[in-house]
């Protein structure tokens, strides 16, 4: 029965990954990833991973898709213009790496069926072992993960925040000391 | 001291950069609206001091800490002053350029900063999900970077395009640590390479192996993961592209040399050759095309990156040795370089083109004096580090039996010599041209150019301590280190 449900979503979750692609409306695109991201939760809970699934479900299907609606409907994102001409490299080189990815993946997890390897500490489980994991053997990458997230907040301010009234006269007086030199 | 306990004295560097990272962004608001953002600059580079004071503090306390995550040992205490350095002289060049090209002085000081922690991190991980959070804060802090001239459509073009590509390749090298996960059952290094010396080695492997060296491939710039190279050197700012062309690389080399060697990578011997050989090939063609000196010198770093992949093929210690070396040499030759560029390229970058170097050796001789030591080192003349470092990685490679690589090597410096010299030639042989400008270095940019100058030499003259070092280093990094015990459970 588990392995049922669980080929049922797989399948749905590349379905809806396919479709994402596939679409020409952000909208549609984005609640097709809902679609991918509520499997993928599926998924986590079939393997026995209850504390992973649900916060797959809140982080992902909820905040986070909530936020890419938010913002393709500020932006008011029509319909993409699609198909054109695709590149002779992506059909020459680009199919054909795909191709050779696939069969990879296929041989690999065929030659390894039978004889998966069992996972120390691996063991999916209740969130005190996820909170120990976090907190002891994996504490430097949390704690370093706030770096990461400094640098995206000084990146948005970099390239998004407008600029400051100052700023813009300092960008004006060197464009017009520009145009006098040339 | 015992691996699973916090320990500051191992990440030391690492804090300081952070520390320092805030401050200037606390101490930029606190700066007049029209006053010089120098002084940030400064207090950048003494932070780069303090970093790298840090690190040799620490490198009396060698061994794992956090449970495993970081080593510290000679070879991560190599990199991180090499990483500290580099951030060190593209700190000084930058102190000009910044206060007329951008904005955002404050965000530009603070992400060199922060985008170093990432590197250093990197060099002293031995454990693949703080190797991919390393990873990101470095590359994310380029691409930020990369576009911090907000009025510069090209800067803007390029800041996309390597965003949007580096995420892919990010996702790659994810979705490799993933597969290795799968069939080792651990993140670990030294527990993937005990795991993988143990018996058979599942197919996963090859496929989690490939799919790192894609993500990772991208990062140096070697071929067929290089096409974005040029736009991006290109459009981003000069002191940037020194940055990046060299400490994000030798951060990503000393990963791939601990993943690859310390697991003895199966199946990663194939994908080097090939890349190495494509990467030097296609790298020195394109460079011969170019009249735009930002773009040339783009296509000869993937030449570069090529020649140290040809290190890889040799035998586990030597090579350590050779890329150690090799990468050190890269650095001081292309941060001076681009140094040299930043400089002369003035408001806007409008001179970076072949002609606009032409009788620079009359009208500015020390630029031209600089710019000629660091080119002469990337062909590889003797005397230079240069000559050396391709010199130690093809005799390590013909040791290794590599010898149609180290045959495609050869032939390829040769070809390189030609876009290199003539850059040179132009410089000295040819007449400045009407209103040529003469520019003083001012004496943080003087310091910058003399320091990588003199490095270039010293490594090509006297290299022995530093072999001497590199050799030691190696040696550390190969000795089998402790395995980890999860302690989840």
């Amino acid at each position: 029965m588990e392995l049922v449900l669980f080929w049922v979503f797989a399948a749905i979750c590349i379905g809806g990954a396919i479709n994402l692609l596939a679409q020409k409306h952000p909208i549609n695109s984005a609640l097709s990833l809902v679609v991918v991201m509520a499997s993928l939760a599926v998924e986590y809970l079939l393997l026995g991973a209850e504390f992973v699934a649900a916060v797959q479900v809140i982080i992902y299907a909820g905040a986070i898709m909530v936020l890419f609606i938010f913002v393709i409907m500020l932006l008011n994102a029509g319909e993409e213009p699609h198909g054109g001409k695709t590149s002779l490299v992506a059909k020459l080189v680009g199919l054909p790496a795909l191709g050779i990815l696939a069969v990879m993946l296929v041989w690999a997890l065929t030659a390894q069926a039978g004889g998966s390897v069992a996972v120390a500490g691996a063991e999916p489980g209740p969130p005190q072992v996820i909170a120990r994991l976090l907190f002891n053997d994996f504490l430097l990458p949390f704690e370093v993960t706030s770096v990461l997230v400094l640098i995206a907040i000084m990146g948005a301010v970099v390239l998004a925040a407008p600029l400051q009234p100052h700023h813009a006269a300092k960008i004006l007086a060197a464009q017009a000391g520009e145009g006098g030199q040339s | 001291m015992t691996p699973n306990e916090i320990s500051y004295s191992h990440i030391l560097p690492e804090v300081v950069l952070s520390v320092f990272g805030m401050l200037i962004m606390l101490a930029e608001p606190m700066l007049g609206e029209r006053a010089s953002r120098k002084p940030l600059g400064y207090l950048a580079f003494f932070g780069t001091l303090a970093a790298g004071a840090a690190t040799l503090y620490q490198a009396q306390y060698p061994g794992f800490a956090f449970w495993h995550m970081v080593h510290v040992d000679a070879f991560s205490t190599f990199f991180h002053l090499l990483v500290i350095g580099v951030a060190a002289v593209v700190i000084l060049s930058s102190l000009d350029y910044v206060e007329e090209e951008t904005v955002h002085a404050g965000e530009y000081y603070g992400l060199v900063l922060l985008g170093a922690v990432g590197m250093c991190l990197m060099s002293s991980a031995v454990e693949l999900v703080l190797i991919f959070v390393a990873l990101e804060i470095s590359s994310i802090a380029t691409y930020v970077l990369t576009g911090i001239r907000r009025k510069n459509a090209a800067g803007a073009e390029s800041a996309l395009k390597y965003f949007l590509l580096g995420s892919f390749a990010t996702a790659f090298f994810l979705f490799g640590v993933a597969m290795m996960y799968g069939a080792t059952g651990s993140t670990d290094i030294p527990n993937i390479a005990l795991t993988l010396a143990k018996g058979s080695i599942p197919g996963l492997v090859y496929v989690g192996m490939a799919l790192m060296f894609v993500g990772l491939g991208f990062k140096i710039a070697s071929a067929p993961f290089h096409v974005w190279t040029p736009d991006v050197y290109e459009g981003a700012p000069a002191p940037i592209v020194g940055f990046m062309s060299t400490a994000p690389k030798a951060a990503v080399f000393a990963v791939m040399l601990r993943i690859i060697l310390q697991t003895g990578a199966p199946g990663w011997l194939y994908l080097i050759w090939g890349s190495a050989a494509l990467s030097m090939t296609l790298g020195n063609l394109g460079a011969l095309l170019q009249t735009n000196v930002k773009r040339m010198l783009a296509y000869s770093s993937i030449a570069q990156a090529g020649y140290i992949l040809v290190a890889f093929t040799a035998a586990p210690q030597e090579a350590t040795s050779a890329v150690m070396f090799y990468m050190l040499c890269y650095a001081a030759m292309n941060v001076g370089a681009f140094a040299v560029i930043t400089f002369y390229s003035g408001k806007d970058e409008r001179r970076v083109h072949l002609e606009d170097f032409a009788g620079l050796g009359a009208t500015n001789p020390l630029l031209a004096l600089t710019l000629t030591i660091f080119l002469l080192s990337l062909i590889g003349i003797p005397l230079t580090g240069g000559f050396l470092a391709k010199f130690y990685v093809f005799q390590v490679a013909l040791k290794a039996n590599m010898v149609w690589l180290t045959i495609i090597g050869v032939l390829n410096s040769a070809v390189a010599a030609y876009y290199y010299l003539r850059l040179v030639v132009a410089m000295y042989m040819k007449p400045a041209p009407e209103g040529a400008v003469r520019v003083a270095a001012p004496l943080p940019m003087k310091i910058a150019l003399l320091a990588a100058a003199a490095l270039t030499l010293y490594l090509g003259i006297v290299p022995t301590g530093v072999l001497s070092y590199t050799t030691e280093a190696a040696a550390q990094l190969l000795t089998a280190p402790a395995v980890k015990v999860v302690t989840g459970q």
